[in-house]
């Protein structure tokens, strides 16, 4: 075992399938020689060649074109859009053709790509580089959204993610790349799509939430534990499909539900969530579910990234609501 | 349209620095061969097939229109005018290559294995229609115009490190050449160099735009120019010409140099589709009329006639085997099991998750009630 960044753990989940599948490919702009611009790909194509981790042209539709016509010569790709907020480029690949190949094709098909993207706010990025748009993804039907919060959840959902045989879209958040390192092995391991973590067990509240948010919910439920109040909090770890039995067992133990995300309250998959939660559990809440996203504008100037971006306060705030309610 | 040039050299064309896009044609109006050196090196016996895809497709095209308005299909995108453009093109592959149709491009798919009856049930909109067997390598006609450009090159770059000796071939329309993927795709399969031979079936109008609209490029062919790759302007109702390169262009792409440009110079005899388009309200008085005497079967019936390859008759048996092979397909298609919701969720899936397997129950319970 080693302390690793999650970045370390991403580049060594890579290396781990170029190694145990041939059919896989790595590519992107920048990311062969250069290694990425976050340094993801760091050492790929020295070890395993132009022909496996190469460079594109400046073009994200023309990388989710090359993705989906590799698949179909029976490749399983693994392409890099650089930033999230580049995917308008790409959404027809991505959305409208790789998500309904095996539908359209009756089954007869598959498209199994990997799409890694980062993402996400805190690290004062020009414009169109943090925006969370995972619940543009989420909504269309026949793809997976998976988003980790750690170096070690980081490593098994990306092996697993390139072994699924459906698409898969995989966001890194950047202020979670080398924020903290933490134990994760050297060995393959996997961790299945779809299931959730309960990051920290608690009887009074639920907290749901992914991404980065999972840091400030576990502070603010760290806060209120001091005040008597215990926290679970659950990381989501898939955003689609959600994982309902666990957000469903947690709900009905605790009673008390707030949802967290980074994207507007318009956005992300916050909704969803409550939307499951008021459909199958509603008879187990004792109080309304709590929504902790941010605000309805667009993605603020990097100066006020701080004052837009929900944090462990907001989260405490809004449970310490609950409990009054 | 480009000026037309004899004795032209298709190798000269096959150079990305080759500016001329004058017009590539081996057989004239008339069906007199004008450059005898273009001349595919084809057999009689394979001559006649050129005919008699042609033939077919033109039948297909009457027994389709025919079909959709008897509501017996449903989309449906007229070929007639296209059929040197599409048999002349399709007919220099073999099932080794990978094609990336558009939506007009059914006679494409056809000649490359999918059964008539499945492209019946793709335009009376039925999941059997795209239900492919294994040994047959296309993607089912695509709807988002451009997307089969970015495709290709990706199954071209596949193709080429999978170290297989074919290519990817697609077709766009004039309208399509102006989408940023028509663009990112020849310049990808550019880039790496890889073996894919495209097409712009510039039949003069897209719906109801003009060519002239979408571009102020005297050529579409001229485009390949952006990519730096070569780009040939061919006459499209000529069936000859437009085997000749295309034969020479995959040639070129096995070979190892790279993908091409193609444009065909053909026309849309009739509307854009049978959903409501009508031609009269925009096509200028006549211009139907002017292209119908450049119909690619006159010229190449004249041809073989000439030569003693073909007969009234021959074609006559051509137009009843199709007929009957519709009759047959349409039969067929009829019979396909009504689809179940179902069986649609279990497609979205490898494995359905909770939610979806949820789903699944509840429309099975509906459907065994």
């Amino acid at each position: 075992m080693a302390q690793k960044t999650m970045i370390e753990a991403i580049t060594e989940a890579l290396a781990t399938e170029l190694r145990n599948d041939d059919r896989t490919l790595i590519f992107g702009e920048d990311v062969g020689k250069n290694g990425g611009v976050f340094r993801a790909t760091q050492g790929l194509q020295d070890e395993f060649g132009e022909d496996r981790v190469f460079n594109t042209p400046l073009a994200e539709s023309g990388i989710g074109g090359m993705a989906i016509g590799l698949a179909l010569e029976g490749f399983r790709p693994i392409p890099e859009i650089q930033f999230f907020g580049f995917v308008f480029e790409v959404m027809d690949s991505i959305v409208a053709q790789a998500a309904r190949t095996r539908y359209r094709m009756g089954n007869t098909r598959n498209i199994p790509i990997t799409i890694r993207s980062p993402f996400g706010g805190g690290v004062h990025t020009p414009e169109l580089h943090a925006d969370s748009l995972e619940g543009l993804i989420a909504q269309s039907p026949g793809i997976k959204v998976v988003i980790p919060s750690n170096p070690y959840d980081a490593k098994g959902l990306l092996i697993s993610a390139i072994r699924d045989n459906d698409p898969v879209v995989f966001l890194e958040h950047m202020k979670l790349y080398r924020s903290f390192r933490e134990e994760v092995p050297e060995e393959e391991y996997t961790i299945p799509l779809g299931k959730a973590n309960v990051v920290r067990e608690g009887t009074d509240a639920t907290v749901i939430t992914y991404g980065a948010m999972v840091q400030e919910s576990v502070k603010a439920a760290e806060v209120l534990a001091e005040e008597g109040v215990s926290v679970e909090v659950i990381d989501l770890r898939t955003v689609q499909p959600l994982d309902i039995e666990t957000i469903t067992a947690s709900v009905e133990k605790t009673g008390r539900v707030v949802v967290v995300q980074e994207a507007q309250r318009q956005a992300g998959v916050g909704s969803k969530v409550i939307a499951e939660i008021s459909e199958r559990s509603v008879l187990s809440l004792v109080a309304p579910i709590g929504f902790v996203a941010s605000p309805d504008t667009v993605f603020p100037f990097g100066q006020a990234e701080k004052d837009w971006l929900p944090n462990a306060e907001d989260v405490a705030d809004k449970i310490r609501e609950l409990k009054e309610f | 349209m480009a000026e037309k040039k004899a004795n032209v050299k298709i190798e000269d064309l096959l150079n990305p620095q080759n500016f001329d896009f004058s017009t590539v044609q081996v057989l004239d109006e008339n069906g007199t061969i004008v450059n005898p050196d273009l001349m595919p090196d084809l057999s009689d016996e394979e001559l006649v097939k050129l005919m008699e895809d042609m033939v077919w497709a033109r039948e297909l095209f009457n027994r389709s229109t025919a079909l959709a308005r008897q509501g017996r299909l449903g989309f449906y995108a007229p070929t007639a005018g296209q059929e040197a453009s599409q048999i002349g093109s399709i007919s220099v592959t073999t099932e080794d290559d990978f094609i990336l149709p558009g939506y007009r491009d059914i006679p494409q798919l056809i000649k490359h294995g999918l059964p008539l009856s499945k492209a019946f049930l793709w335009s009376k909109g039925h999941v059997e229609g795209n239900n492919y067997p294994e040994s047959l390598r296309a993607y089912p006609p695509q709807i988002i115009i451009g997307a089969q450009y970015v495709q290709a090159a990706g199954v071209a770059v596949g193709i080429k490190k999978n170290g297989r000796k074919a290519i990817a071939m697609t077709w766009t329309g004039d309208g399509g050449s102006s989408q940023g993927d028509f663009y990112e795709g020849i310049n990808y399969a550019g880039a790496y160099k890889a073996p894919a031979v495209f097409y712009i079936q510039n039949n003069g109008w897209a719906i109801s735009t003009p060519r002239e609209l979408q571009t102020a490029a005297a050529t579409l062919a001229q485009k390949a120019v952006a990519a730096g790759i070569p780009g040939i302007v061919v006459d499209g109702m000529d069936i000859l010409a437009v085997y000749a390169v295309s034969k020479a262009a995959r040639d070129f792409a096995i070979a190892g140099n790279g993908p091409v440009l193609i444009e065909t110079l053909c026309y849309r005899f009739g509307a854009h589709s049978l959903s409501g388009d009508d031609p009269k309200r925009y096509q200028p008085d006549g211009i139907q009329d002017e292209w119908q005497a450049k119909d690619p079967l006159i010229r190449y019936r004249k041809f073989l006639t000439d030569k003693g390859l073909w007969s009234p008759e021959k074609e006559e048996e051509v137009i009843e085997r199709t007929k009957e092979e519709s009759k047959a397909a349409i039969k067929e298609a009829d019979q396909a099991p009504k689809q179940k919701v179902s069986q649609f969720l279990r497609n979205m899936y490898e494995t359905p998750d909770y939610v979806t397997q949820e789903q699944i129950n509840k429309y099975e319970a509906k459907e065994n009630k």
